[in-house]
């Protein structure tokens, strides 16, 4: 492993916040996860700053989703801090919305399209209360927002992946979070659904928005994010993609794995 | 039907319907989340449960027996738990080692113990005792608003109401999140949700549900009402609330139908002798779920078989 001190130093999580500088959507310090004993992310900093458009990128079993599982409590971390907005997630959860990867549930359950998407507004109806029609109208509406409009009593299991990934992302819609958290938002999906579901994700950029994505699709980087963060285990590289996506940080993360014909087709050239 | 009926098939009756529409009701959450052996897990270690309980008191009391049967469900719940975790294998590999365990443990211990003076046996664990719950206070129609008759009702039947009002209680105040975290553990646990105090809530339930049952009629129905009702009622419909009130009404008619042809059936058929209504209950759930499996408009059983 390669130390990344030389390169596009790793950013580390900052000490001292000044009053009126707004704290990072997410800041990560001295992060590591382990599953049994081989650790799959291995003490990571990673600072995303608000109104930022991020990629999580790197190869296979590299970390990528173990990071942000661990950015959400999903998992527990050996050892590290994360901060959202300046706050410990138990008092940051009405400020991020989470849309895992598709392939993690079972879509054969008995519910509707507009019945997963009511399952975003679970913090703000508690037990109790019940469903009521401006609830509705605003899951029509975040529905309506991924064009899925017309899909909201279909039974779930009769949609097709593209489908699906946008009612997740709907259901993270609904919550108007300030920090989208995305699992391989575009794996497996059709043209149409990556095409709105990106041109939605700069939506939420421009109103302020911050997004955080594991990717794969090393060709579309610069045309998505603004912002990436390459990993292998370790934080490799870190930063604006202009500056980060370079075939040299690229080989440090991918190793033998990335192919010269690859790195070419990574518009890297371009 | 008069006198003989509310003595004799009615609190019976009753006891089947209450048993079967307790156990299916958590039943359709464990199905959803493939965990239905759970059921079978739990009604199989209140064995050992309450030969430890008879062995500890001396009696087959109520009480030593429920809290007995009740121990070892927990014990198996943290050893299926446990066994998952370090031996690092799937959920129902981890029901099958600890139960069949459990239980032969508890037919061992049955064997040696000297329980020939009770009532106490596999059969009885297995087919409970449903036709022989009956009312010897019952004179009649009236005996239901007579205030003396009605002390004298089999006591399964306020334990398993109880246990039904308990059931619906959690089930309604639980609802929401209980759905989420069935559809999608990781995003419920990102909205706060307590998803491993939600998964064990539900367990605890389908255990309450195993325990109280299992006196009156025997883990056979509790094994089947756990899962038959429930994966009809997925062929009945693609909504969560539906398919709930789908599995009650099917518990219902299974409930009812089992009991009917098990006292009448084989007469019917020029038999001399009843057959035991815990097996035809079961056995008419499972009829069931063959006819929805075929003929239901929703043939993509959730827990049984997918699609793709």
């Amino acid at each position: 492993m390669v130390a990344i001190k030389d390169v596009n130093p790793v950013q580390a999580a900052p000490r001292n916040e000044g009053v009126q500088a707004p704290p990072p959507a997410l800041s990560v310090a001295g992060l590591t996860v382990a599953y049994g004993e081989k650790p799959a992310v291995f003490s990571v900093d990673m600072t995303v700053a608000q109104g930022t458009m991020t990629a999580i990128v790197g190869p296979n079993g590299a970390g990528k989703s173990t990071l942000l599982k661990a950015v959400l409590g999903l998992v527990k971390p050996l050892s590290g801090e994360v901060r959202l907005f300046g706050l410990a997630l138990s008092r940051a959860r009405d400020r991020i919305a989470y849309v895992p990867q598709r392939a993690s549930v079972d879509w054969d359950f008995p519910a509707r399209v507009i019945d997963v998407v009511l399952m975003g507004l679970h913090r703000e109806l508690g037990l109790l209360r019940r469903v009521r029609p401006e609830h509705l109208d605003r899951a029509r509406a975040c529905l309506a927002r991924v064009g899925m409009q017309d899909f909201a009593t279909r039974q779930i299991g009769q949609l097709s992946g593209g489908q699906q990934q946008r009612v997740f992302l709907a259901r993270a819609l609904v919550q108007q979070a300030d920090l989208y958290l995305l699992d391989e938002p575009f794996a497996g999906v059709d043209a149409a659904t990556e095409k709105a579901i990106i041109g939605v994700l700069k939506e939420l950029q421009a109103e302020g928005r911050s997004i955080v994505a594991v990717h794969h699709d090393l060709s579309t980087v610069r045309a998505y994010f603004d912002h990436l963060f390459l990993i292998n285990t370790r934080a490799i590289a870190a930063g604006p993609v202009a500056d980060v996506f370079t075939g040299e940080n690229l080989q440090r993360a991918y190793g033998g794995r990335l192919g010269e014909a690859q790195l070419a087709g990574g518009t890297l050239t371009g | 039907m008069g006198a003989e009926f509310v003595a004799l098939s009615l609190p019976p009756l009753l006891i089947g319907i209450l048993a079967a529409v307790t156990c299916a009701l958590p039943g359709n959450f464990l199905l959803l989340r493939r965990q239905a052996l759970i059921g079978d897990a739990i009604s199989h270690v209140v064995l050992p449960g309450i030969v430890i309980a008879f062995l500890l008191t001396g009696t087959i009391a109520t009480l030593p027996m429920l809290l007995g049967a009740a121990g070892a469900a927990l014990l198996a719940v943290v050893l299926i738990e446990g066994v998952r975790r370090t031996a690092r294998i799937e959920a129902g590999a981890a029901m099958g080692v600890v139960f069949t365990s459990l239980f032969a443990a508890g037919v061992l211990l049955l064997e040696q113990s000297d329980t020939s003076g009770v009532h106490l046996d596999v059969e009885h664990a297995l087919y409970g005792n449903l036709e022989s719950l009956i009312w010897l206070d019952a004179t009649g129609w009236a005996s239901l608003v007579d205030p003396v008759a009605l002390a004298g009702l089999p006591s399964e039947l306020p334990r398993m109401a109880l246990a039904l009002l308990i059931v619906c209680l959690a089930l309604w105040l639980m609802w929401r999140p209980l759905a989420i975290a069935t559809f999608d553990e990781g995003f419920a646990a990102t909205l706060g949700l307590p998803v491993r105090a939600i998964g064990l809530g539900l367990v605890m339930l389908a255990a309450l549900a195993a325990v109280a049952a299992f006196d009156a009629v025997g883990s056979i129905i509790v094994i089947a009402m756990f899962i038959c009702p429930p994966a009809s009622a997925r062929m009945m419909t693609d909504r969560l609330g539906a398919q709930v009130g789908w599995s009650v009404a099917f518990a219902i008619l299974s409930a009812v139908l089992g009991y009917v042809a098990a006292g009448y059936g084989p007469l019917w058929l020029g038999f001399e002798n009843s057959v035991s209504a815990a097996g035809m209950i079961a056995t008419v759930s499972g009829l069931i779920l063959g006819v929805t499996m075929l003929a239901g408009p929703r043939r993509h059983p959730a827990g049984l078989a997918r699609k793709g």
